[in-house]
């Protein structure tokens, strides 16, 4: 298989933040760790960007994956990092599986709605059950990864480390489903529909299987933060939250899988030293700084790298 | 050149970093660093946040310049000056767990004090527990915190909610002991169906020949009450319990009034108090009001009292509502510990009699207390507050009891006053250690087996 230059980077990247932990101020590991956990959603939402379609409603996977995590943790008792994912990514999928049936059928903003009306349902089913803390939430937390205990430190590290290996991860598989044939179709379809059913490929099977991959890279994220930051609640399904994912979508551009990941990080930063510096605007700077982003790189900032390739 | 270009950055990154941690040297203390969590934005900073906010503002102030009453007359903490970092808890658990790492470990603050929303209090202890941080919680209700689980360094200095329920029915029963009929209306999220599900249990073992007839449960901020107040009257109730805050009750006040909604029922508004301070002569007469503990207007007159009313209305004009008293309580119980951390250090720490290393340890008896010094301290102590005294009892002395009060308005000359004032000892209106509170009030509030 011949590599293409991003693969080698996400493994350059992988092992650079593997071997930059031990050494990364504190703040700074779990800033990229929230960022990592946004990245994997956001990665699922370029997905369906390219395929033409906007979710405002990808908060639903996100929060579903991290009580499916909440869930193997609290009431099967199995506080296990990979077993939580595992569930997260197994449960997204089914559910992704079965409203994609109906989904994929609608375009523009009936997708966009219809996704933001299933995240609501989930959000007020949260709400109203008791059981599940309603609106506090609970807390979770993870002591093993793949059956060996983890205290103090080591439970950092290893939450920080399934964090970057399952983000790489997901985002070399994206890279390598984007080149392949079917990945190709996404822009296709983006661009004429018809023509690419006149070619012999399904249009509703690639939306639907488009749809299933980006609610479980969604849920994905969503476990890894939950085990990430400790606890969950219904705020995740939010529309603010799948509002938010939108904003790092748009920000960042969709012309490469580091475009996700780089475009988090960047909105969790300037997002934390807006928290730091302007306690009372720090909603503004971030207003501004998707206005600038829109009016001067409406390819979002990814543009900035791929401006410099030569034509 | 594109793998180039990332990698480059990303080296010049992690190299910024690794800079930035050794350039972040200890130096001594010459002042203590409290960053302070309180909602800036959304619904709850009109009536919790920013009073809370401007309350924190003016006790630092008066705390630091030494203008206190006793015993809180020395300067700052422990004669070191207070810095305040504020930061806005809007966002949600998960960005304030973040934000909490942020204020530890990048802003490298000495204490945290915060908090409003049960939700965030739930997530930041475990992580305040992590970092080992000393952490006060502020102004949030759930008893779920230190029920569920038992914390060593984080504390809350104001009691829980469940108090708020077992009082409001108490001083109903003691009031209007004929009451049949009972209705409530209260936000769907946590705070709303905790207080409405307390009520209801309290109801049901202390009198259950009372009907619980109808509870309206419209979601949190759905500003119209229409349907909501069509069927509370025709429900009929004697009483309407509500836990409704802030844009919300004033919602729900300005659209069931038209409707003479409480000509036959009597509201029983268990957080009404900061309403009294918003829109006064809109309360109808004879409503029933808490204040979530001994705050506000049913605050005692003391020194301190007095202290708080004056540096608050030099900055905010008006008189502090329950969440400014909460603010107070939370720096004065940090003093309190603080300062007798520091007491019990040069009490316990100079050998009577002893000629050797006189000078060093002199030295470390009167240098700053540290974290684990003030915790122990910390843990059931009893300090002095505007609302009076409060005790660190539960949650294994991490958890403040206090006793409560209720009372019934009455609109007077232009202004609300609240009468027919009734007090509640903590013990009677809070759970022992060890039982939850929906337990406690299921076994017809037993204090021991």
């Amino acid at each position: 298989m011949k590599l293409d230059r991003t693969t080698i980077a996400i493994g350059v990247v992988t092992v650079a933040l593997l071997a930059a932990s031990p050494v990364l101020p504190k703040w700074a590991m779990s800033l990229l760790n929230v960022s990592l956990c946004y990245g994997t959603v956001v990665l699922g939402m370029m997905l369906l960007m390219r395929t033409g379609l906007v979710s405002f409603g990808h908060g639903l996977y996100y929060c579903l994956g991290a009580y499916a995590a909440g869930t193997v943790d609290q009431m099967l008792k199995l506080p296990d990092m990979a077993l939580m994912v595992a569930a997260g990514a197994v449960v997204t999928g089914i559910v992704a599986a079965i409203l994609g049936l109906l989904l994929a059928r609608y375009r523009d903003i009936f997708f966009a709605m219809l996704s933001l009306a299933f995240s609501m349902i989930l959000y007020g089913l949260l709400v109203k059950s008791s059981a599940l803390g309603s609106t506090d939430g609970f807390n979770i937390s993870a002591k093993t990864l793949f059956g060996v205990a983890l205290v103090d430190d080591a439970r950092r590290y290893a939450g920080f480390g399934i964090t970057v290996v399952l983000t790489t991860l997901s985002a070399f598989a994206l890279n390598l489903y984007l080149r392949s044939h079917r990945g190709r179709l996404a822009e296709a379809i983006r661009d004429n529909e018809l023509r690419v059913e006149y070619m012999g490929a399904s249009v509703r099977a690639t939306i639907h299987l488009h749809y299933v991959i980006s609610a479980v890279l969604a849920g994905i994220g969503g476990a890894l933060m939950a085990i990430n930051i400790g606890h969950i609640d219904p705020e995740m399904t939010y529309w603010p939250q799948s509002g938010e994912f939108v904003f790092i979508a748009i920000l960042s551009g969709t012309g490469n899988v580091f475009a996700p990941l780089g475009g988090a990080l960047v909105f969790e930063t300037i997002r934390s030293f807006a928290y730091e510096y302007s306690p009372n605007t720090w909603q503004m700077v971030l207003g501004i700084t998707m206005l600038i982003v829109m009016i001067f790189l409406p390819g979002g900032l990814w543009s900035l790298i791929q401006r410099r390739k030569p034509a | 050149m594109k793998i180039g270009t990332v990698l480059r950055a990303f080296v010049a990154a992690i190299a910024a970093l690794g800079l930035s941690q050794t350039a972040q040297a200890q130096d001594k203390k010459t002042s203590i660093k409290i960053g302070f969590v309180t909602f800036l934005s959304g619904p709850a900073a009109g009536p919790f946040g920013v009073p809370a906010k401007v309350a924190a503002e003016a006790i630092v102030e008066s705390l630091n310049a030494g203008k206190a009453p006793p015993p809180y007359q020395s300067k700052g903490i422990g004669g070191l000056p207070i810095e305040l970092v504020i930061i806005d808890e809007a966002g949600g658990a998960t960005k304030q767990v973040s934000e909490y790492r942020t204020l530890v470990q990048r802003q490298d603050v000495d204490i945290v004090i915060g908090y409003i929303g049960s939700g965030d209090c739930l997530a930041v202890a475990p992580v305040a527990e992590e970092l080992k941080k000393l952490t006060v919680l502020l102004d949030c209700g759930t008893p779920r915190i230190f029920e569920d689980a038992s914390y060593k360094y984080v504390f809350r200095t104001r009691p829980h909610a469940t108090m708020d329920a077992v009082a409001a029915t108490m001083y109903l029963l003691d009031n209007r002991p004929a009451v049949k009929r009972v209705s409530g209306i209260n936000q769907n999220y946590a705070y709303g169906q905790d207080s409405w599900n307390d009520f209801e249990a309290t109801i049901k073992t202390m009198k259950p020949a009372i009907e619980i007839i109808s509870s309206q449960m419209p979601k949190f901020g759905a500003g119209q009450y229409g349907a909501e107040i069509s069927a509370l009257i025709s429900s009929t109730p004697d009483v309407i319990h509500s836990s409704l805050w802030g844009g919300d009750l004033e919602a729900f006040m300005l659209q069931a009034q038209p409707r003479d909604l409480f000509k036959s029922a009597q509201l029983v508004l268990v957080a009404g108090e900061p309403y009294l301070h918003r829109l006064p002569g809109k309360i109808p007469d004879g409503t029933i009001v808490g204040a979530r503990g001994t705050n506000g207007v049913f605050a005692p007159d003391s020194p301190l009292k007095r202290w708080l009313v004056e540096v608050y209305k030099g900055k905010a004009g008006l008189e502090p509502n329950y969440p400014a008293y909460s603010t107070a309580q939370s720096f004065l119980g940090l003093k309190a510990a603080y300062e007798k951390a520091m007491r019990d250090k040069i009490g316990s720490a100079i050998p009577m009699g002893a000629a050797k290393n006189v000078k060093e340890e002199m030295e470390k008896a009167y240098s700053p207390p540290n974290q684990e010094e003030i915790i122990a301290a910390f843990e059931k102590i009893t300090f002095d507050s505007p609302s009076g005294k409060v005790r660190m009892a539960l949650g294994k002395g991490h958890q403040a009891v206090m006793g409560t009060a209720y009372g019934t308005t009455r609109f007077e000359n232009g202004v609300v006053k609240v009468g027919n004032i009734k007090y509640y000892d903590a013990e009677k209106v809070t759970p022992p250690e060890g039982v939850t509170s929906l337990d406690w009030i299921k076994s017809g509030f037993k204090r021991s087996n």
